[in-house]
């Protein structure tokens, strides 16, 4: 099998060893409707309604989206139009909260008799991938193909990033449990839990777990940027490469995110909905860098307050990780359930693009083969046919080659660019 | 709750802050050029540090110009004037006359260089094109060699190791020609000192071994086949500096290591093929410079295959 190019990266997991702390309740909480790939939800909640912990405040008829629940109890104060990290404009949900975090009845264990109502709890648990991309989880599982690995993703590739690995050191069983749950209710034979070398201690206590059962396999994917890119971690666990234009399901593979899996787990244990996920706060702004467990709408502004962070030096907010994570432009921005890390950084690279030099360390870090240095080139002249041949659609914007880069050329942003050239945008 | 206003900056990602930059890469090829020519002032004297430092002076100077006259931003700072002027006067003989090695910068600098574009942008090495124009059109100067360590500019030329081979000669031992105790350009003969320099880039990851290696066992393995010493033909001229730092060069050599790897193969054939069968004794730069102008072919053949892509026609791998 050939091995894969890849980038050492400092790993700088300095929040590895803190226990998931539990944020104070803040005073009022901004749910956005959208916080997932596919629709937009609309409220189902009026100014004024009283709503209650895990009470379903958002939901769209249409199967691409996942519905929104409340994660406090309190009043509706507001509803707003909201512009998320990557410029998508939809409506938000403003709770006051009143402290009690009341539960509403609307949460209780959830009837799985079969397949469609296992995938119907799923849907309506408001599940989607927690690693970062935000996917549905239903639309993953519901797919018509048929599957005979299930690979858990626990690779954290990124810097700074140990929510995942925090979950798999805290509730490793609900892993296990989870994995076999949707291994049974999907009928799969197999599933992988692919875990990145530098996590000793995690794919240790995962091996004696899994002893005994020969159907959970641990792989230890090698400590190499991008790890937990799908592609990337069906070909290191399976040997199967996904090719352009079709899905991991098509190779037999559902690919799903190891947090993700635990909280489906507790989910169809006791029916609370995703509205709280678990946060790593960190970077050279932030005075006490530490997991946080936060409801879901909670200002970034309170998670950074409660961290120490120094708020007059701050002068960039990451939401994810460094490699691709998403600039955040307003402090007051809400936890939503793809927030695996916050990033407060009081640097900034200002050095300006300078011409390439052709020394060709893009080429050598690429996981994917393709020629950063020649698709720019061919980008700056707009010359599609040459970026179709030069593959750039295949490009998963994991920065690589921009990090690496000598002249500071944004390598993966013109990717990006490029893709939306061959696409006609 | 207190809503002050925060301005942020908002960037694409990676948002990671990496430290090389290319001043940092010029600054090592310096770095690692600096031994051969310290030998090259041990050989043949003083002479060499005011001629490299005319060549790395009007480098600057042209580049400067250059720039300002094209309304360009300045790029002096970025040191790759520097390794151009420095790689120029290694590939001259010590008695060159300076206002020749200034002309020498200027076919460097202002028509191979900063014409097309600049840093990065030139199809051919500046500092061997810039020799190659130096050898036609002055050639007696050009060939001016002196005995290293008797530190006579006045002396009648002595013959470097491959002219004497070709005309039948004493030849130096080859301990000398390693340490580069032999007529030859004033950077050129220590292949030692080259050596270090090019492994020190190579473990700092500067350049890759693909191309000196495939250049020099080319030319080895042929010299070998055709009848001629093979190490001596290795140690004899510009080989060394022309595998590890005219054949690295990063503008004008192939991109991927498949492309690296052809493109040291080509030179080591065309410099056997110029040496065996040809009238000029020398021939690493005309190879470096014919193996330039093939490079965009060689990466239009040499790209990898794309993890992922689609494969029309093919088994699934």
């Amino acid at each position: 099998m050939k091995k894969l190019k890849g980038i050492r990266l400092k790993h700088r997991k300095n929040t590895e060893n803190s226990v998931t702390t539990e944020l104070p309740l803040p005073a009022e909480v901004t749910i956005p409707m959208s916080m997932t790939m596919g629709k937009f939800c609309q409220p189902l909640v009026k100014v004024g309604d009283e709503v209650r912990v895990g009470q379903k405040i958002g939901d769209c008829p249409e199967m691409f989206s996942a519905p929104v629940h409340s994660g406090v109890s309190g009043k509706v104060k507001l509803l707003k139009d909201y512009i998320a990290a990557n410029g998508a404009v939809c409506k938000a949900v403003v709770i006051e909260t009143d402290g009690l975090q009341t539960v509403s009845e609307e949460v209780k264990k959830p009837v799985v008799s079969d397949r469609e109502s296992f995938l119907n709890a799923v849907r309506e648990s408001g599940a989607c991938g927690l690693g970062g991309a935000g996917f549905p989880t239903h639309m993953k599982l519901s797919t018509k193909s048929p599957i005979d690995t299930l690979i858990v993703n626990a690779a954290e590739c990124e810097p700074y990033i140990t929510a995942d690995y925090r979950e798999m050191m805290e509730f490793p069983d609900d892993i296990i449990g989870g994995i076999n749950m949707i291994k049974t209710q999907l009928g799969i034979k197999n599933a992988k839990l692919a875990i990145e070398a530098n996590k000793p201690e995690a794919i240790n206590n995962f091996i004696k777990m899994a002893e005994n059962d020969d159907t959970i396999d641990i792989v230890t994917l090698p400590s190499v940027y991008p790890q937990g890119a799908e592609k990337i971690i069906i070909y290191n666990s399976t040997g199967r490469v996904v090719r352009e234009g079709e899905f991991p399901s098509d190779k037999g593979v559902i690919v799903i995110n190891v947090s993700t899996v635990a909280f489906l787990y507790r989910y169809m244990q006791n029916g609370m909905p995703l509205v709280k996920r678990r946060i790593t706060v960190d970077g050279n702004a932030v005075g006490e860098p530490k997991n946080v467990s936060a409801i879901i709408g909670t200002p970034f502004r309170e998670v950074l307050e409660f961290c120490k962070t120094d708020m007059d030096a701050l002068i960039k907010l990451i939401g994810g990780g460094p490699m691709m994570g998403m600039s955040i432009p307003d402090i007051d921005m809400p936890v939503v359930k793809t927030s695996n890390a916050l990033l407060a950084v009081k640097s900034y690279d200002i050095r300006k693009p300078s011409n390439c030099i052709r020394c060709g360390r893009c080429v050598r870090v690429c996981s994917l083969g393709l020629i950063p240095a020649d698709i720019d080139r061919a980008y700056r002249i707009r010359n599609i046919e040459e970026l179709k041949k030069l593959n750039v659609s295949l490009c998963m914007n994991c920065g690589s080659c921009t990090f690496v880069c000598p002249a500071n050329r944004k390598l993966a942003e013109t990717n990006q660019l490029a893709k939306a050239l061959i696409r006609g945008k | 709750m207190v809503n002050k206003l925060k301005r942020l900056i908002v960037s694409p990602s990676p948002h990671d802050e990496n430290f090389l930059s290319t001043t940092r890469i010029m600054l090592k090829v310096i770095i690692a050029l600096l031994p051969a020519w310290c030998m090259g002032v041990w050989f043949f004297g003083l002479r060499v540090i005011s001629l490299t430092s005319v060549c790395i002076g009007s480098c600057i100077l042209f580049e400067y110009v250059c720039r300002l006259l094209m309304d360009r931003k300045n790029t002096i700072g970025d040191l790759s004037a520097v390794v151009t002027g420095m790689l120029l006067a290694m590939n001259m003989p010590v008695t060159l006359p300076y206002w020749m090695a200034v002309i020498g910068s200027f076919i460097a600098i202002v028509i191979v260089k900063q014409l097309f574009g600049g840093l990065g942008q030139n199809f051919a090495n500046p500092a061997i094109t810039a020799r190659i124009v130096l050898m036609i059109s002055f050639p007696a100067s050009m060939t001016h060699w002196i005995k290293p360590l008797e530190f006579d500019y006045d002396a009648v030329s002595s013959a470097t190791p491959l002219v004497l081979g070709k005309s039948g000669g004493d030849v130096p031992s080859y301990v000398d020609m390693f340490l580069g105790k032999t007529g030859g350009c004033l950077g050129e003969t220590c292949a030692l000192a080259l050596l270090i320099g090019g492994l020190y880039l190579a473990v700092t990851k500067i350049i890759s071994l693909a191309a000196p290696f495939s250049f020099i066992g080319s030319l080895f393995v042929l010299s070998w086949i055709g009848g001629d010493d093979p190490v001596y033909q290795i140690l004899a001229g510009g080989v060394f500096l022309g595998a590890f730092f005219m054949a690295t060069d990063y503008a004008t050599t192939p991109i991927t290591a498949k492309g690296k790897v052809i493109f040291g193969l080509g030179c080591g054939i065309l410099t056997f093929v110029i040496r065996h069968f040809g009238a000029y004794p020398e021939g690493v730069s005309f190879s470096i410079l014919l193996m330039n102008v093939l490079t965009p072919y060689i990466e239009e053949i040499s790209r990898s295959k794309v993890f992922g892509a689609k494969e029309a026609a093919k088994n699934e791998g």
